[in-house]
């Protein structure tokens, strides 16, 4: 409290915090200025299955004699894919089906190789997929194994036959989704309602499927949890869920070099591969680069 | 543990956040309490209407305000005026209240020393006013720092990020850890503005 | 702005508002949610708000206390609640609970402590024990005060019980939540709005009883009563 000159200094005492703001701005992720020059920007979405794998893609390319810029943990496909259309960012591990849906919500594309195809055209001027992983990490509807066995369940159709109020856990936008509420009724007959949890089928959801909140919840099927908990992933005949094949989505301006290394990366990337990665993630709880690196090493891709 | 650099990092983030925005409310709240102060009849519309603010959830604000300032959702700047509009709820009251609460005599003496109005703010008023101000300042960083993690569901790094990645892995220390360094941090923080209250208003230790 | 008018006629829309897991629905649990949380922690923080205020005993604890409470993220408590108490309401009750708790104990001791020494060693000397100096002295001449803690806490819990559609309880964060995962701008600009007329029509209601008060006879009849946090 020591200034003197009043002169204008109120004005100055404004000014100061908002430059300090413009300064803080400054790493601005739709600034195109401020990043490095060469750098090739990964980014990842809010979920650590996916950071993992844009960890690998990233390591990778280090070892590739790349500089890399980590962009990681970018909420959902909304906030992210103006990012990547404006070129703030070069790559992206994306998931198939939910990708074609999110960009193209008319496609009537089912099987994994149709909706390759098709993402391919409805990729925005710039952008272009690689080409996809192995393992997919698909929203699929899983109950418990006495569940299963005290109904005789194995694919989503013997739900319609089951004659109890069914409740299902998932984030709230399943409401919305073509494999929600709606399409289950539409397609397989079955009446179910929401309860929604924002963890992303995580340990919330489990717990309310094992605690009987909820009889069926909506889990990644990448999840360990599902192998852990002796869960039951109910089959899903008529496709409401698309292939959610793991595939990188990157910035045209990259070299055949640069996409040649991730797709290695993800040629690697198997079922069983994804599953083991996650299962470190969430039993060990280990980092990222702790576990992207190791499993690199251990593919030769170091 | 492994993780104190990773936490460290989420630290740094979590005070590039906070910082700005709380100097930021408390400089603004300051003309906005004086305009408050000297026109009698915009004082329950300012006061009003920033206190209106507190009512606004969190959350919403901060996808909201991107539509309105032209930023986007994840940009430091739309997180750092989000904070500040909250800072600004708690701080334009108390900065009216510790302005107006300057004794009216003293005032007229300043007056009567030849102060000009905005002389007699800067060397008289503000000095007076500075212990209440002080107060109503480690209201705002306290909240405002731990008000910061929220902005972690838009995917905004800070110590909040270790509350949404622990809720999905189910990782109870990670969220455990988030909280007690987001309160270290206030704490830390308050403290730092009270010996900083000390060294500047050395009349004020009783 | 067009997003503004959007929310409006998406409010506006009778389908919005009725039926099962509508916005009228939201809006009861989320009136209910504030209500129960603000009455726990009114249980919890007026006794010991009023014994301090009264004794002047464990005043410094209770500003640091609250000063370390209140910097507890919400969210981060919400989430430790959850992963340990499962989905459903008593995680975000819990958190609320913690929320709302700082500001009635502000009030309480702030009142106690705010009126007149002089009245209350009057009150002594006309011969009344503690619990009558508590009762017919300070509580009735601190009310403003200590109702103002309580305008606060509802104020805060009213904007903050969104969170707990995050750990599948209802409220107004339904909608919130469900807009901003699939970027449904009228819904979530319509759900906060909402929110807020709630939380400014509730805090018309406190000034409304804080001015009845203020007539009262026996009652403090204190100049400006908004000051009270």
């Amino acid at each position: 409290m020591t200034i003197r000159k009043p002169t204008h200094a109120l004005l100055a005492a404004a000014a100061v915090p908002l430059l300090a703001l413009t300064a803080c701005g400054s790493d601005d992720p739709l600034g195109p200025a401020d990043t490095d020059e060469g750098a090739i920007i990964v980014g990842s979405q809010l979920y650590y299955s996916n950071t993992i794998i844009a960890e690998a893609y990233a390591q990778r390319l280090e070892a590739g004699g790349y500089e890399v810029q980590r962009e990681f943990e970018i909420g959902q496909r909304e906030v992210y894919m103006p990012e990547l259309e404006q070129g703030a960012i070069d790559v992206f591990p994306e998931y198939s089906g939910n990708l074609l849906q999110y960009l193209d919500p008319e496609s009537e594309a089912s099987s994994a190789d149709e909706i390759q195809q098709a993402l391919a055209e409805a990729l925005p001027e710039g952008l272009v997929p690689l080409a996809p992983a192995e393992a997919t990490d698909q929203d699929s509807y899983v109950v418990t194994s006495e569940f299963a066995q005290e109904h005789d369940l194995r694919s989503v159709e013997d739900l319609a036959g089951v004659d109890e109020d069914l409740r299902i856990a998932a984030n709230s936008e399943f409401e919305t989704r073509p494999y929600g509420p709606g399409g289950l009724r539409e397609v397989y007959g079955v009446e179910v309602t929401l309860l929604p949890v924002e963890d992303s089928g995580g340990p919330l959801t489990l717990r309310a499927l094992l605690d009987g909140d909820v009889q069926i919840a909506d889990i990644y099927s990448a999840d360990p949890a599902i192998e852990a908990n002796d869960l039951v992933v109910l089959e899903d005949p008529q496709h409401l869920v698309l292939p959610q094949n793991v595939v990188p989505v990157v910035s045209e301006d990259l070299s055949d070099d640069v996409a040649a290394l991730i797709e290695e990366v993800n040629a690697a990337l198997t079922q069983e591969q994804l599953l083991a990665l996650n299962a470190r993630s969430v039993e060990e709880q280990a980092a990222p680069e702790t576990i992207a690196g190791d499993w690199l090493a251990e593919q030769g891709l170091a | 543990m492994a993780n104190a650099g990773h936490i460290l990092g989420l630290t740094g983030a979590h005070l590039q956040l906070s910082l700005p925005a709380i100097a930021a409310a408390f400089l603004l709240s300051l003309p906005l309490a004086r305009l408050a102060n000297r026109l009698r009849p915009a004082r329950a519309l300012i006061l009003g209407g920033t206190g209106l603010l507190y009512a606004v959830p969190s959350l919403p604000l901060f996808i909201v305000l991107p539509v309105l300032i032209g930023t986007g959702v994840r940009d430091t700047l739309n997180v750092i005026v989000a904070l500040t509009l909250f800072g600004l709820a708690l701080m334009v009251r108390s900065a009216a209240d510790a302005l107006d609460a300057v004794d009216e005599d003293t005032r007229l003496a300043a007056t009567a020393l030849g102060h000009s109005s905005r002389g007699r703010f800067w060397t008289v008023e503000l000095p007076l006013a500075g212990p209440a101000l002080l107060a109503g300042l480690r209201v705002v960083s306290v909240s405002t720092i731990s008000l910061v993690s929220v902005s972690a569901v838009l995917g905004v790094q800070s110590l909040g990020s270790l509350f949404t990645d622990g809720f999905q892995r189910g990782i109870v220390a990670a969220v455990a850890a988030g909280i007690a360094m987001t309160v270290l941090l206030a704490l830390l923080l308050d403290l730092l503005l009270v010996l900083l209250g000390r060294l500047l208003m050395p009349w004020s230790r009783r | 702005m067009n997003h503004l008018s959007a929310a409006v006629d998406w409010l506006l829309d009778a389908q919005t508002w009725t039926g099962p897991g509508q916005l009228g629905a939201r809006a009861t649990e989320h009136l209910g949610y504030t209500a129960v949380a603000v009455l726990i922690a009114a249980v919890i923080a007026l006794p010991a708000g009023l014994a301090i205020g009264h004794t002047g005993r464990g005043r410094a604890a209770a500003v640091l206390s609250s000063g370390a409470v209140r910097a507890l993220p919400t969210l981060g408590l919400l989430t430790l609640a959850a992963l340990a108490a499962g989905v459903g309401l008593v995680a975000p009750l819990i958190a609320l609970v913690v929320l709302a708790v700082p500001s009635i104990l502000a009030g309480a001791y702030a009142g106690v402590e705010s009126v007149d020494r002089a009245t209350v060693d009057a009150a002594r000397a006309q011969g009344m024990n503690a619990w009558q100096v508590l009762w017919r002295v300070e509580v009735p001449l601190g009310l403003p005060i200590v109702i103002g803690g309580l305008r606060l806490a509802v104020l805060q819990v009213t904007a903050t019980a969104t969170l707990a559609a995050y750990v599948g309880a209802g409220g107004l964060g339904r909608p919130l939540f469900l807009g901003l995962r699939t970027y449904d701008y009228p819904m979530m600009l319509g759900a906060s709005l909402v929110v807020i007329l709630l939380a400014i029509l509730l805090d018309a209601c406190f000034e409304v009883v804080q001015r009845l008060l203020s007539y009262a006879p026996g009652l403090a009849r204190t100049g400006r009563l908004r000051e009270a946090r």
